[in-house]
């Protein structure tokens, strides 16, 4: 490989993720390229809602991670400009009854202490926030800081960026092997050739654990997944995320079977998204309208004007998830000069530009904001026998 | 395909208020277009013109509400007698915003 193959950073994968990577690292003056088997966001990014959320996270490292990654996103709106769609609408959780309501108020009680800016409202001040919401709901927590983004605008945009800072993007190309010499990584072989970069850093998501494997390390990364239900465009009639104290349940559990509870928000094209399904069947793209039928029914009881309104269309996706629905993130000690930047679950869009600032901090050898060690790519190793 | 010079039933439908009487078998679209209304549903954000797109119900722009019913597609529904039909500002759902 000549000298002109050189990179400092090689990025795998152009979703969300790989696109804050590149960007943050572009920023830090860095030489990159991001190589990407198919197309920008053509993965999980592309497959989601665009979720910014602190509401659904419990005090601990994720919500450290999301907290400075709304104030990288409140930037981020300003230096992406408005095709991002950027929307800091804010999120609103409702409990169905008493019982739900004195968990939720606990839970955000405990984000309070964690510097969450939570507003509990009761069932009274529902209507006000969200005049087509359902009768007789039991209260419930608004989050100002949540917010949405069009994720796929979002990545396509920080990559141009990147590239107007000298990085460079090369799609429907594929890593093929990690290159390594003297114990630490030299570059990535392609389907269509190769680079040489002292960094290298795994950004593929759902498939990011089959990258890992090409270097020849485990990484439980597997996939999730989940169904968004799209209506006809409508004009404005929600504002806020709106979704159930039950997701939060869901989202954190470590069940195998099928979960789904309703998250409704409106887009800037005026269709409104209804998600969201959990399940873990492996890469089954198969439809299922009996959860697409569930979701639709469940938002329907959040917003009843709803059931007068036609599904056009839905959609699937993968989440990565880790075995402990944490990300993985930073250096791996079994190969120098490999990084990973994946397995964030349902929320890779609202962490992507965290995980990008820490990756380029990490690459640069300054220190991160927050602790790494939750994120440790080795976490998961069986500890060795003696 | 009826023959053109065989005689054909007319129905009776509303558009707006008005009474219009068109072929029997036509679709919705065809009767707007052949009352010389090209363009019936206005978009949402500019407010621009649309009818006929696609014509074979992909495009969801020649949308109606017909008795009622909202996002109805002209170029796959047919007139039949009575029918009330209102063309739509954006979209058939202005009376949900907030």
């Amino acid at each position: 490989m000549s000298a002109s193959h050189h990179r400092d950073v090689v990025v795998i994968g152009a979703g969300i993720v790989g696109a804050a990577c590149c960007y943050y690292l572009a920023r830090a003056g860095l030489k990159v390229a991001v190589i990407e088997r198919g197309a920008v966001a053509a993965g999980t990014t592309g497959a989601g809602e665009g979720n910014i959320l602190v509401s659904d996270k419990e005090p601990g490292p994720e919500l450290e991670l999301a907290q400075v990654s709304i104030r990288l996103w409140r930037q981020l709106g300003d230096e992406l400009g408005p095709d991002a769609e950027l929307e800091p609408k804010g999120g609103l959780v409702v409990a169905a009854g008493p019982e739900e309501r004195q968990q939720l108020d606990e839970f955000a009680a405990a984000q309070a202490v964690a510097g969450v800016e939570v507003r509990t409202v009761g069932p009274s001040g529902l209507r006000d926030l969200e005049p087509h919401l359902a009768d007789g709901l039991a209260g419930g927590v608004l989050y100002p800081e949540d917010m949405q983004v069009q994720p796929m605008m979002a990545a396509a945009l920080m990559l141009r960026a990147a590239r107007d800072l000298g990085a460079e993007l090369r799609l429907h190309e594929e890593v093929t092997a990690i290159e390594t010499a003297a114990g630490r990584v030299a570059g990535v072989r392609t389907s269509t050739g190769g680079l040489s970069a002292g960094l290298v850093v795994n950004a593929a998501g759902t498939w990011a654990g089959e990258l890992a494997a090409r270097a020849g390390l485990a990484l439980p990364v597997l996939p999730r997944r989940g169904f968004i239900v799209v209506t006809e465009p409508l004009p404005r009639m929600i504002r806020h995320k709106v979704y159930t104290a039950d997701y939060v349940a869901n989202v954190a559990s470590g069940s195998a079977g099928l979960e789904i509870s309703a998250v409704v928000e409106a887009t800037a094209s005026g269709t409104v998204l209804i998600g969201a399904s959990r399940e873990r069947v492996g890469f089954d793209r198969t439809s299922s309208m009996k959860i697409v039928g569930t979701l639709a029914a469940q938002a329907v009881r959040l917003f009843p004007v709803l059931a007068g309104v036609r599904a056009i269309r839905f959609y699937r996706g993968f989440r990565p998830y880790c075995p402990d629905h944490l990300p993985v993130i930073g250096s791996d000690a079994r190969l120098p000069g490999l990084l990973h930047a994946c397995g964030h679950e349902g929320a890779g869009v609202g962490l992507a530009p965290a995980t990008g600032h820490l990756i380029a901090q990490i690459a640069t050898g300054q220190t991160a904001p927050v602790s790494l060690a939750p994120f440790d790519p080795g976490r998961f190793e069986e500890p060795a026998r003696a | 395909m009826p023959e053109q010079s065989a005689p054909c039933p007319n129905v009776d439908i509303t558009v707006d208020g008005a009474g219009w009487s068109v072929p029997a078998g036509s679709s919705i679209a065809a009767a707007f277009v052949a009352r010389g209304h090209p363009g019936w549903r206005l978009t949402r954000r500019r407010a621009e013109p649309r009818g006929l797109g696609c014509g074979m119900g992909v495009c969801f722009d020649c949308l109606v509400t017909v008795n009622g019913t909202r996002g109805v597609r002209a170029c796959l529904t047919d007139v039949r007698e009575g029918d009330v039909i209102t063309t739509e500002r954006g979209s058939g759902f202005a009376d949900l915003a907030i």
